[in-house]
């Protein structure tokens, strides 16, 4: 279909795109790649009067060290990121997940921050920034704020960004030498997760010394399943990951929707976070 | 570069396309490229419910606003509100509701047509939409065909007091042959509806164009000719001032087999305003309004001996028409018909279908219509058969096939396969896919208990193809003819024009019609125009559906080339001053016998044709020849396909490891595109297998109305298939061609589905619902160990 009309702004700063969702008030949206964006628009589903589009401002767009940890502007592809030798390096998990994402015009459009700052419950990022604790730097009218991924995402397709705000970067701490694997379940190469699992596991002797997961799309937001990383600190081999696993579904809260009811979505959880743990150890 | 082709060999070469070039390069013009001055965009108000009476309705407000210059709901249309035509009442106590293009009163699935907007630009058009006020009464829906034929259902037509379109019998002898049967395996599929999806959405434009009353007509068809008759017979307009154009037209696969009410619309509004009006249907639309595809429950029987002998075939089946009749809607179920004993030998058929109402989209032909229903049918419940009898699945198929030395053979369903060879398309499809190899490797993992079992999915299909014998059709109270048209016209500086009533939307018929007729008429391949899909230019025709084209229309081609040729020989053997009898055509040259020396090459013929300056007594001035065919008979492509499933046994996940098909189309023309076809009709026929199905809640909602929820494979799903040919030739048509335009669609679905079943069986699984979706697939294995199997 043909979206409502609506105006369309392209700054090329952060102050400017602060100042023009300013000015646009609640009927603002901000743009980045246009990959979730746009079906909404196109299908009606939603018609703001103002498109602040952000795909242009410099400073959101890269990827740098910062001693730490690994700072990625988020208007940064998702192809520029899975192929990133600092990604790669000290963030695998999130290449690896990104690698999933859709399909590879998807990848040469959509962008990091904006598949976060969608927080689709089905999107592989979310999961992927709740199991590596990212940092996010949101400016908005006050000035720039820091929120951390257990508070950055609110509610289903909510985050701690404003309707006044943009998402700058997302900051990865540094964990290089850590085991990585997204194990994503989906019926076809370019549909969505019906459950995703992010984990990445640091070894230590031949057992896991500390790992952290993420589950995609098993409640409104990512899940941490702490208390499967309480359970595989010391793992030795593919029968206690197996064990660990079994309280993986606990404290989610799956929908059902035409591909997978609640009992299934408990099921594969179960199942997958076994085998995403196991692929991260290297087993 | 142009390739050039030796014109003796141009016939089987597999030659790129000559389309391609502009396809790929998108230099085309598709139907919604057309930009005529004045244009005004129709965008339709559809119905959000399946079932509802329309208590009110008032366009008025899209009148206010911008650039909008008209609207419409039914009472505003008037008596222009044509009704979509169905032209195969296939008994004579059918039920045909009316089916007015704007809904009258009642709104009857989601996505009826409502009330339409005019505006000059279409974004204005769409905008208007929401201006309209619309009050519904919601009325019970009527969704799943069972409780349709309950006592007590809502009818989707008050007027007609039933559901019930139809019941239609064939056979009779099954009890008999049942009596005698050791073994009756019974089984329910669900074969389950399907939206043909294809990539270029519908598109109309209709515009007067002045210095006539001609009214052309530019859509996104596979059938150009039926339409211009349809459309005329629907809107009063004299059908010679129409005139039907098919653009370029990208994928049909029968979901443009079509005389739909937007065509219909867009029509009676240019003529009405005076003005070119134009419509293009979104994906959402397409969804909801495009003609849907299959949606039937088989119960079919089967009875046989101990050994494995089959006797008899019992197969009672519920079609769901949808909403509404379309073009062949009542008729897909039986094109099936005939093909549910497949390529087996028994002494019983029984056949009932019940055609029933719901308030859905309507139903119609969908790559294979009817076949790949029936042939899903009988190749599964085979396996099902072997399974009962402990016999190995392709054993079975073996001991009950028609052999090569049999043919021709007259099937118990009434039809003659005029011929076949399936022994030989087996036997390279087992040494193509190592199958005692991947028997041995089941064998291993079922031994080890690996969560990840193997499953071989076998298909030995046939079908019918090439619509059709007019007589057949009219048998069967088809409204219409199954002839095909070519005309050739050679020009005066050599060059061909072939014109032909076969309408392509992604076939190849420019590049495969040019290289028949290289290979007769002597003339290069790219000297050959070939002419299609317009009513002005290619008069004559029945359009491209059911693997027909080069079935039928290849007939016609060889039969006008064959006569151009005599034609030509008369003038030949005139200018080379001797008697016909002594002219022989070679490699597109006249020459008399014994003295090659002395020539005359086709070209110099067609220019002598068309000076007239020294013709023979009797011959006209211009060298052309027609040739209008009407069939001898169906034509039987078959084939061998086997699949090697794995299916994850802790998720349900299913991969498609390994897949390779041997099919049997008869001659080639040219390989390339045939293999093209083969791949096509593969993805398809997985797909139904694995991905795709239509989904409606109770109410009626469609909640698969996206591709996000709709899913279709794509080449990252797919492995890559090996396929082979053994050629059989058709002895019922002069070329010796079949077709395969479906064969892949029809044959790969059971293989999938067999593969699957194979994987489970010893975990007690007999059957799975397409789509095999995980979850589904889980839910089987669950139901199994609990004890659950069918």
């Amino acid at each position: 279909m043909i979206p409502v009309a609506f105006d369309y702004v392209r700054p090329t700063s952060i102050d400017e795109a602060v100042a023009a969702l300013a000015a646009g008030g609640e009927d603002a949206k901000v743009m980045a790649g246009g990959q979730s964006l746009m079906p909404v628009l196109r299908l009606r589903l939603g018609a703001p009067s103002l498109i602040v589009d952000c795909s242009r401002i410099d400073e959101m767009i890269g990827i740098r060290d910062s001693g730490d940890a690994i700072v990625i502007g988020s208007a940064t592809t998702h192809h520029a990121v899975m192929h990133d030798s600092l990604v790669n390096e000290y963030v695998s998990l999130l290449a690896k997940a990104t690698a999933t994402v859709a399909d590879p015009q998807i990848r040469h459009r959509g962008t990091m921050g904006g598949s976060l700052a969608h927080a689709d419950p089905a999107g592989d990022l979310p999961a992927v920034a709740a199991a590596l604790d990212a940092t996010f730097t949101i400016a908005g009218p006050g000035g720039r704020r820091s929120v951390g991924a257990s508070d950055f995402f609110v509610d289903y397709f909510t985050t701690a960004v404003g309707d006044d705000e943009v998402l700058v970067n997302v900051s990865f701490p540094k964990r290089a030498g850590w085991g990585a694997h997204y194990e994503k379940f989906n019926r076809t190469a370019q549909a969505w997760a019906i459950v995703g699992v992010a984990a990445t596991v640091r070894m230590d002797g031949g057992r896991i010394a500390e790992a952290r997961i993420g589950l995609t799309n098993v409640a409104p937001m990512p899940v941490r399943a702490r208390s499967v990383e309480a359970a595989l600190a010391g793992a030795a081999d593919i029968a206690a990951v197996a064990a660990a696993a079994e309280s993986a579904a606990d404290g989610t809260s799956p929908t059902t929707d035409i591909h997978a009811d609640a009992e299934y979505r408990n099921h594969l959880t179960r199942v997958l976070t076994r085998r995403a743990v196991v692929k991260a150890a290297g087993w | 570069m142009t390739e050039v082709i030796d014109t003796a060999t141009a016939m089987g070469r597999p030659i790129r396309r000559k389309e391609d070039a502009r396809l790929l390069h998108g230099q085309t013009n598709w139907t919604d490229n057309i930009q005529l001055p004045g244009t005004l965009h129709m965008a339709i108000l559809r119905s959000p419910m399946a079932h509802a009476r329309i208590t009110n309705l008032d366009v008025s407000g899209a009148l206010k606003m911008p650039n909008v210059v008209a609207a419409f709901g039914a009472a505003e249309l008037g008596e222009l509100n044509g009704s979509v035509p169905c032209v195969w009442p296939v008994t004579d106590d059918i039920v045909m509701p009316a089916f007015p293009a704007l809904a009258v009163d009642k709104v009857r699935h989601v996505g009826d047509c409502i009330a339409v907007v005019l505006a000059t630009d279409a974004v204005h058009a769409a905008d208007a939409l929401e201006a309209i006020q619309v009050d519904y009464e919601p009325l019970p829906a009527v969704v799943s065909m069972e409780s349709a034929i309950s006592e007590g259902s809502a009818f989707v037509h008050d007027d007609k007091g039933t559901n019930t379109c139809y019941v239609y019998n064939l056979g009779g002898g099954y009890d008999e042959a049942a009596a005698k049967a050791d073994v009756i395996v019974k089984r329910r599929f669900i074969n389950q509806r399907l939206i043909p999806a294809f990539m270029e959405p519908r598109c109309v434009v209709a515009a007067p164009m002045g210095m006539s009353d001609e009214i052309t007509i530019w859509t996104s068809t596979q059938i150009p000719h039926v339409l211009r008759v349809l459309l005329a017979l629907v809107t009063g307009i004299p059908e010679n001032n129409l005139r039907v154009v098919a653009p370029d037209v990208g994928g049909g696969f029968g979901g443009k087999l079509q005389c739909y009410r937007e065509e219909i619309l867009v029509t009676q509004l240019a003529r009405k305003l005076g003005r070119p009006v134009k419509w293009t249907e979104t994906r959402s639309e397409d969804m909801v309004a495009t003609h849907h595809g299959r949606d039937q429950i088989q119960d079919i029987e089967i009875a046989a001996t101990s050994e494995g002998k089959m006797l008899g075939l019992k197969v009672t089946l519920l079609a769901n028409m949808g909403a509404y009749l379309q073009i062949i809607t009542p008729g897909v179920p039986l094109l099936g018909m005939f093909m549910y004993p497949g390529i087996y030998k028994m002494d019983a058929y029984d056949f009932k279908c019940t055609g029933v109402f719901t308030n859905t989209t309507p139903t119609d032909a969908y790559r294979g219509a009817g076949r790949p229903e029936s042939t899903y049918a009988i190749e599964r419940i085979v396996d099902e058969l072997a399974a009962e009898l402990g016999m190995e699945p392709m054993e079975l198929r073996k001991k009950n096939w028609i052999k090569h030395e049999e043919f021709p053979f007259t099937t118990v369903a009434g039809l003659t396969y005029d011929t076949g060879n399936y022994e030989a398309a087996t036997a390279r499809a087992l040494e193509l896919f190592d199958y005692d190899g991947l028997r041995a490797e089941q064998a291993e993992r079922r031994a080890s208990g690996d969560p990840v079992q193997l499953g071989i999915g076998i298909s030995t299909f046939t079908e019918m193809c090439g619509l059709a014998p007019s007589r057949t059709l009219g048998a069967l109270k088809y409204v219409a003819g199954g002839w095909e048209h070519c005309t050739i016209r050679l020009l005066p500086t050599g060059k061909v024009e072939l014109v032909t009533g076969t309408s392509p939307h992604g076939q190849g018929h420019e590049t495969a019609w040019s290289q028949i007729a290289s290979s007769i008429l002597g003339v290069p391949v790219e000297d050959i125009e070939v002419i299609h899909s317009d009513t002005g230019r290619s008069p004559y025709g029945m359009d491209t559906y059911g693997s027909r084209s080069l079935a039928v229309g290849g007939q016609a081609i060889k039969k006008a080339a064959d006569r151009l040729v005599e034609k030509a020989r008369v003038i030949a053997a005139h200018q080379l001053e001797c008697s016909v009898e002594d002219i022989e055509f070679v490699n597109g040259s006249f020459r008399v016998k014994g003295d090659p020396e002395k020539a005359q090459p086709l070209g110099a013929v067609a220019f002598e044709a068309f000076t007239g300056h020294n013709l023979p007594p009797g011959v006209e001035p211009t060298l052309s020849a027609e040739a209008t065919v009407d069939p001898e008979d169906f034509s039987y492509p078959h084939g061998t396909h086997l699949a090697a499933m794995e299916v994850d046994t802790e998720t349900g996940k299913v991969k498609l490891r390994k897949y390779v098909c041997v099919d049997d189309v008869g001659v080639q023309v040219n390989p390339m595109i045939v293999e093209g076809q083969v791949h096509g009709g593969l993805a398809q026929g997985i797909a139904q297998a694995l991905y795709e199905g239509v989904i409606y809640d109770e109410d009626g909602n469609l909640k698969t109305a996206s591709l996000a929820d709709y899913l279709l494979p794509s080449a990252m799903d797919l492995p890559s298939f090996i396929t082979d040919t053994t050629v059989t030739p058709s002895t019922t048509h002069p070329l010796g061609t079949k077709g395969v335009g479906e064969a892949g669609a029809i044959a790969s679905t059971p293989a999938i589905m067999n593969g699957i079943v194979d994987a489970l069986r010893p975990l007690g699984v007999n059957d799975v619902t397409m789509p095999a979706a995980p979850m589904t697939v889980w839910r089987a294995i669950q139901a199994a160990k609990a004890g659950g199997a069918a």
